[in-house]
């Protein structure tokens, strides 16, 4: 992978394609965005993921031209957009409902805006075609919309809004429609043809394992704002707040008060678990202790999930080999476990030793904090493992999904955790069952430490 | 399948006898050869050469036929235009007591509208003739068009407007490309309904209408009351058999329609 990684957000000389200046948009007394300011760039595939009505479709129906800021300013490569009506902007938009015109065939449909253009006849054809290629649509050209299945609806939707070139393609929830094996598949076809044709895509979604597949960048938003900007790994791995950790993905959120240990010779300043940077897999350096450090899952979740986006996982880089050890059947770790020093210790239950996060930033100390930690995380045993952070408890339910198992375990002072293990073994041999008394262990980077409230 | 039973059969006979006995009597004594309408002395079709020979009658078809097409054209147009404001025209002030005002002469007697229209042609100076027979039926008939067409509006997909902005469509052109030829069908049954109301309205039309401007049910109307003639029987059969003719072929071309639809959308899902 000598290939330089896709980010140009991180380059201050990058022009952006689209920003946000300042902007608010109200509809009567409701706010839907709130003084927002966001730069997206040329090539990017960017994802407003939230819940409904966190403004993502506003901010998408201002990039197309259907609703005005209340305040601020919409920049597209430089020019204010704001008062340009749709049909005057080199942006065109696939709706959620493919707003496929019914009395048009699908060869017309992708030729409509083409015409508009009054574009010449040979090159409209030309172009047409070179879509329905592009979405392998050539057999459907002269069929109606409704007699085509609703993938095909789909792709003749992208070919449509892709067939004018637009400097930006908007996508509203494109894939809602599709079912999950159909959807998967054409998320990797989005991202295909995002990267053939080199458009900025932004989508809008609320499921958040497609934004993690598709997109570069992910915006989390919540109440007209976005709560945090980052890389698919890095708002999974080190989310900026509590909201943002529990709306991506499975996690367990432990509170409690921190106090600063004792910060360890050599390595000093550690910083917040801020996104500064997205933890690609580029630069194996162990000192790099801020850095989510891989485990079995986190591997596993890379080539399922992350490789698409930001390439192979570098072999090379330190896995500590002590994880992969399944909970099924517990070794004894070989030597003591070595629990780097600074970082916190968050006191959270009189009935369980404080938890130790070596990664955290001294700077909460005293605070009331979240520690929290995804599932996959966790290892799960039936003997007392040699491990910084051991939690005990009983196993109240397994939700088997196949590929892996969720055990719901209900620690000593009755709060609920749940851990992800990958099943690597045939189900009959799975030693782990209901009520068994169980250890839970992590490492000391395993969980994010957060400010409560956030 | 439900089992035979008394009851059901004898409420239908009854239904359909109480809808259709009197149709049925007209049609059957169009055909007698007697001038006495109560009278059946044999079958004959005498009485539609007759027809065919009556000039009045012919002139008063033409007319009614004139202003029924020119009259729904026109509420069709404005209807059409109103609808699509209303439903689409965003929230502006005033536009629940437009939509209501709209709907208000569907339910207001058509003596009340008749005799408003003729103080309003009489005050503006304008002879009554055809013109305003066209006029009258065109406000009368444009409410109807209005609700046949909004109700399809309220249904129809408004992201496909959108799409055809972003794809570079001016307003108009998106409704001239888009939204036109969607709601075309209902845009076509409204001014069915127009043209058909058009046909058969007598109090309006003798409100307004003015010498050389008779319409067939006012020629219809002032001939009974002269004592009903087999002509008219005649008449009345003819009129019968079009609009029969003209609701069984648009309903069976319409269902065709929706069949084959179904039929290629089920074969499209299956070849995925």
């Amino acid at each position: 992978m000598a290939q330089t990684v896709f980010a140009p957000w991180e380059d201050s000389q990058e022009k952006p394609l689209i920003e946000f200046v300042n902007v608010t948009k109200r509809f009567g007394d409701f706010t839907a965005i709130d003084n927002l300011s966001q730069k997206i760039y040329a090539r990017e595939f960017f994802a407003l993921l939230g819940p409904s009505g966190c403004g993502k479709t506003t901010m998408m129906r201002m990039l197309a031209g259907f609703e005005t800021p209340s305040e601020g300013k919409i920049l597209l490569a430089g020019q204010d957009i704001g008062a340009v009506p749709p049909n005057k902007r080199a942006v065109n938009m696939m709706f959620q409902s493919y707003a496929l015109f019914p009395h048009l065939s699908v060869w017309d449909n992708i030729a409509f805006g083409l015409k508009r253009e009054g574009m010449a006849k040979d090159k409209i054809a030309a172009r047409v075609d070179e879509m329905l290629r592009l979405t392998r649509l050539e057999k459907f050209a002269r069929r109606k919309p409704h007699q085509i299945s609703g993938g095909q609806r789909q792709r003749v939707a992208l070919a449509r809004s892709l067939a004018k070139a637009p400097k930006l393609l908007l996508l509203d929830e494109p894939l809602g429609a599709l079912d999950k094996k159909l959807r998967q598949e054409t998320q990797f076809e989005l991202m295909d043809i995002q990267e053939s044709t080199g458009t900025t895509f932004v989508i809008v979604t609320h499921d958040q394992e497609e934004a993690m597949t598709v997109a570069s960048r992910v915006a989390v938003m919540d109440h007209g704002r976005i709560v945090q900007v980052a890389t698919p790994d890095v708002i999974y791995e080190a989310p900026n707040s509590v909201y943002v950790a529990d709306f991506i993905g499975d996690v367990n959120l432990i509170s409690g008060k921190a106090s600063t240990r004792k910060a360890a010779p050599a390595s000093q300043s550690k910083p917040a678990p801020q996104p500064a940077k997205p933890a690609e897999p580029t630069s194996p350096s162990p000192s790099d202790e801020r850095r989510p450090q891989p485990n079995a899952m986190g591997e596993w979740l890379h080539d399922r999930v992350l490789e698409p986006v930001l390439g192979k996982r570098d072999p090379n880089t330190p896995a500590p080999i002590v994880e992969q050890v399944t909970a099924a059947e517990p070794q004894p770790v070989s030597a003591p476990p070595e629990i780097p020093a600074g970082g916190l210790a968050i006191t959270w239950s009189p009935d369980h030793p404080p938890l130790i996060a070596s990664n955290a930033s001294e700077t909460f100390g005293g605070a009331d904090v979240v520690l929290a930690l995804r599932p996959e995380k966790l290892n799960i045993s039936t003997t007392k493992p040699d491990a910084p952070n051991v939690l005990r408890g009983k196993v109240i339910d397994i939700a088997y999904l196949g590929n892996i198992s969720t055990y719901h375990v209900q620690l000593d002072n009755g709060t609920m955790v749940k851990a992800q293990i990958a099943n690597t073994r045939r189900v009959s041999r799975r030693q782990i069952t209901w009520e068994d008394e169980v250890w839970l262990s992590f490492t000391t980077t395993a969980g994010v430490v957060l400010e409560q409230g956030t | 399948m439900r089992r035979f039973s008394w009851f059901n059969a004898t409420s239908l006979t009854l239904g359909f006898a109480f809808l259709y006995l009197p149709m049925i009597i007209l049609v059957v004594y169009s055909f007698n050869s007697s001038r006495l309408v109560t009278v059946w002395a044999g079958f004959s079709t005498k009485w539609y050469g007759e027809l065919l020979q009556n000039e009045d009658f012919l002139q008063a078809a033409w007319v009614t036929l004139k202003v029924a097409f020119f009259a729904s054209t026109l509420a069709t147009v404005l209807g059409t235009l109103a609808a699509y404001v209303l439903v689409r025209g965003g929230r502006f002030a005033g536009r629940t007591l437009f939509s209501g005002m709209i709907y208000a002469p569907l339910v207001m007697p058509e003596v009340i509208t008749g005799l408003s229209l003729l103080l309003l042609f009489i005050g503006i100076g304008l002879d009554r003739g055809i013109l305003t027979v066209i006029l009258a039926h065109t406000t009368f008939a444009m409410c109807y068009v209005s609700v046949v067409v909004s109700s399809r509006l309220v249904s129809f997909d408004h992201s496909l407007e959108e799409a055809a902005l972003d794809l570079g469509c001016s307003p108009f052109e998106a409704f001239r490309l888009v939204t036109l030829p969607i709601i075309a069908p209902a845009v076509i049954s409204g001014w069915l309904l127009a043209f058909t109301l058009s046909l058969d309205d007598l109090v309006i039309a003798s409100f307004t209408t003015g010498p050389g401007a008779t319409t067939l049910p006012i020629k219809v109307f002032s001939a009974v009351r002269l004592g009903v003639s087999p002509e008219i029987n005649a008449l009345s059969t003819i009129l019968i058999a079009i609009v029969t003719v003209g609701v069984i072929t648009t309903s069976l071309i319409s269902k065709r329609a929706a069949v084959r639809q179904a039929k290629e959308e089920r074969a499209a899902e299956r070849s995925t």
